[in-house]
């Protein structure tokens, strides 16, 4: 399989150099040229305007899925408390579902979870698959991955959904492999193609320097997983709820693993994804000393205060508080970036806030690109003087 | 205790800047190292083998440059590494990788542990592990910081949870995925690492047909996602810049935050 340039058609315009996701096409001679990392992904193809491009690879059949039906949300519990992803999953579903004329389904897999059933419906689900077993009570690996497997073959889902947590994220890769599906991960953006009807599945990549949507043609369910606090969770209070009950035979010996105890260590308190105002700190802070005019302003505004990964591994926040790709995803009403540069790792974790503010001195800092208003100048002098502002205007 | 390292060689994506004038990502420059997570993978293994002794394996999939990795790990204390490096594997996404990876442990003979970093810092996507331990049928715990007791047939491991942790007995073989609380890890012995970089050092390379995998199982060929679009993350906003006096431009913001009755 090769992807090769008719180097007389190319009209250089570059359009294949920007495209490559690999950086495999790069321009030599005035001409564009394949590389040898190329991986024959055919994206430069479906840009080249003079249709310069051949390949060789022959495209895929894709099977008939038309009986696969239903949107399908695996509804996290630990300890019997429904994960709050799960919820923001179902708001989700009912939008993908509407868009495919499809229902929307909740797996609930526990013991002496029914209880749950009520708030899943309420917040979306048509129906409710309910598997409950002792052995399925905390969760373990080969347990879950039975009773999802089993439930998949019996009603054939078009579309799965999970929770990129730690759970999720251990549950569907091996859910993904026993059903034979392909996977996308940590997903930041889905939607159904309106011409082919199949999800797209939108996430970052590259560390977040590139977004890249993922089709999942060729088996079903399509899967994916969603980062907490990404979509939002719509709650109708009072509907009727529908629940199958579901039996899954399981035996220990065939699960390997146990689990000999379950700590939960006390919160310290932060709970950045239901904070209204997050006053978050970078790099031009300085040091710790730094800080305070952030937690003041913080205080006047009734808000919470985070930072960047460098914050954290400069340890005058902890770990906790860091948004961004490897911290949390947060999405407040009012967002305040203070020496904040934007990087994309971390405009990945803030940019489903509703309005941003950034304080930088530096003009061509990237958060003043995702910024409604961005002040430049010295944040040591700002933000102490936007803190007393907004003390005086609430008096 | 024969343990099985998988690595991946990552381009360090801290350092991955984007052209200010283009937005295009800047690739020259920037060095490849091994995977993060993957370093406190072979770090816990060598850790395990001076405790219970054994044969560590590490190998790769990657281009033929990725060969550097590997020999990094033999540096680290890797016995013998082993390259998977083919065009048929390129382009793969996580079930194709899992399927060629599977298949290489299949081939590499027994074990006792296969450890992975949990995830890659180019994917992100934490998959590789669990996929990989379903293609052998092995059991699996993921976000493993701490190993506190291994006996013949089984381990004790600590998992990270978001709030708090579980305590796991898991038979064995089995996977582990590791993140960075598991340990510090070494640097490579420069003398190791030398021997690891000569013409004689226990690094095999295997193509597709070495491990006996079809082009069509493989690389993009035999992935079940494909990439249908890539795009440069957009700028949401246009936003409103103030400069000057800061007493003036602040009381511009809050009069704007009451405008939009904010405050």
């Amino acid at each position: 399989m090769t992807v090769w340039i008719e180097v007389d058609l190319c009209n250089a315009c570059k359009r294949c150099v920007k495209t490559c996701p690999y950086g495999a096409v790069e321009m030599k001679d005035g001409k564009a040229h394949i590389l040898e990392h190329c991986t024959s992904c055919g994206s430069c193809i479906q840009v080249c305007k003079p249709k310069a491009i051949f390949t060789d690879v022959e495209p895929k059949a894709i099977p008939d899925f038309s009986d696969r039906k239903g949107v399908w949300v695996f509804a996290e519990q630990r300890n019997g408390n429904l994960m709050p992803v799960s919820l923001e999953l179902l708001g989700k579903a009912q939008e993908l579902a509407s868009d495919l004329g499809q229902d929307v389904s909740a797996l609930l897999l526990g013991y002496k979870v029914s209880g749950l059933c009520k708030t899943l419906v309420e917040y979306g689900a048509d129906q409710v698959y309910l598997v409950e077993h002792r052995a399925l009570k905390d969760y373990r690996t080969i347990a879950y991955t039975k009773a999802v497997e089993d439930l998949v073959a019996a009603h054939k889902p078009n579309v799965l959904l999970m929770g990129a947590t730690h759970i999720g994220r251990d549950l569907a890769p091996r859910v993904s492999r026993r059903v034979g599906v392909g996977l996308t991960a940590d997903c930041t953006e889905l939607a159904i193609d309106p011409e082919e009807k199949i999800l797209l599945q939108t996430r970052p990549a590259f560390g977040g320097n590139v977004m890249a949507t993922i089709a999942n043609r060729y088996s079903r369910p399509q899967m994916a997983t969603v980062r907490p606090g990404v979509m939002e969770a719509r709650h109708h209070p009072g509907k009727k709820e529908k629940v199958i009950k579901q039996a899954v035979a399981l035996t220990e010996k065939e699960i390997f693993t146990k689990v000999l105890e379950v700590v939960r260590e006390k919160k310290k308190g932060v709970r950045l994804d239901q904070a209204r105002v997050i006053v978050a700190g970078g790099r031009g802070v300085g040091s710790q000393e730094g800080m305070k005019s952030l937690f003041a302003l913080a205080e006047a505004m009734g808000g919470e205060v985070a930072g960047t990964r460098i914050i954290v591994e400069e340890r005058w926040l902890p770990v906790e508080r860091q948004v961004g790709q490897t911290g949390q995803t947060v999405r407040p009403e009012i967002y305040i970036a203070c020496g904040v540069s934007g990087a994309i790792q971390h405009r990945a974790g803030m940019l489903g806030s509703r309005y941003v503010i950034a304080v930088n001195k530096d003009e061509r800092a990237p958060i003043f690109g995702v910024a409604d208003w961005g002040i430049v100048g010295d944040l040591h002098e700002v933000v102490p003087t936007l803190a007393k502002a907004i003390k005086a205007s609430k008096k | 205790m024969k343990i099985i390292v998988l690595v991946k060689q990552v381009p360090d994506t801290a350092e991955v800047r984007l052209d200010p004038k283009t937005g295009n990502l800047i690739r020259e420059g920037i060095e490849s190292i091994i995977n993060p997570d993957d370093r406190h993978a072979l770090e816990a293994a060598v850790t395990l083998k001076e405790k219970h002794g054994g044969k560590i394996t590490a190998i790769s999939m990657g281009p033929p440059q990725a060969i550097d990795a590997v020999s990094e790990a033999l540096g680290m204390g890797a016995d013998t590494g082993i390259l998977l490096s083919d065009r048929a594997f390129a382009g793969a996404d996580t079930w194709a990788t899992s399927t060629t990876l599977g298949k290489a442990i299949e081939k590499a003979g027994s074990y006792d542990l296969i450890l992975c970093g949990r995830q890659a810092i180019d994917g992100d996507t934490a998959q590789i592990g669990p996929q990989v331990a379903e293609f052998l049928g092995l059991p699996q715990v993921s976000y493993v910081y701490d190993i506190e007791k291994v006996t013949k047939k089984s381990m004790v491991v600590k998992r990270r949870l978001e709030d708090g942790f579980e305590r796991v007995q898991c038979t064995l073989p089995a996977v582990l995925t590791v993140i960075g609380d598991m340990n510090h890890p070494r640097f490579s012995h420069v003398g190791r690492l030398i021997d690891a970089c000569k013409e004689k050092a226990r690094i095999n390379l295997w193509n597709a047909a070495d491990i006996g995998v079809q082009t069509r199982d493989v690389g993009l060929e035999g992935s079940l996602t494909n990439v249908a679009r890539t795009f440069a993350p957009k700028f949401q906003r246009e936003g409103e810049i103030m400069k000057g006096d800061t007493a003036v431009v602040v009381k511009e913001l809050v009069a704007k935050l009451k405008e939009n009755m904010l405050i």
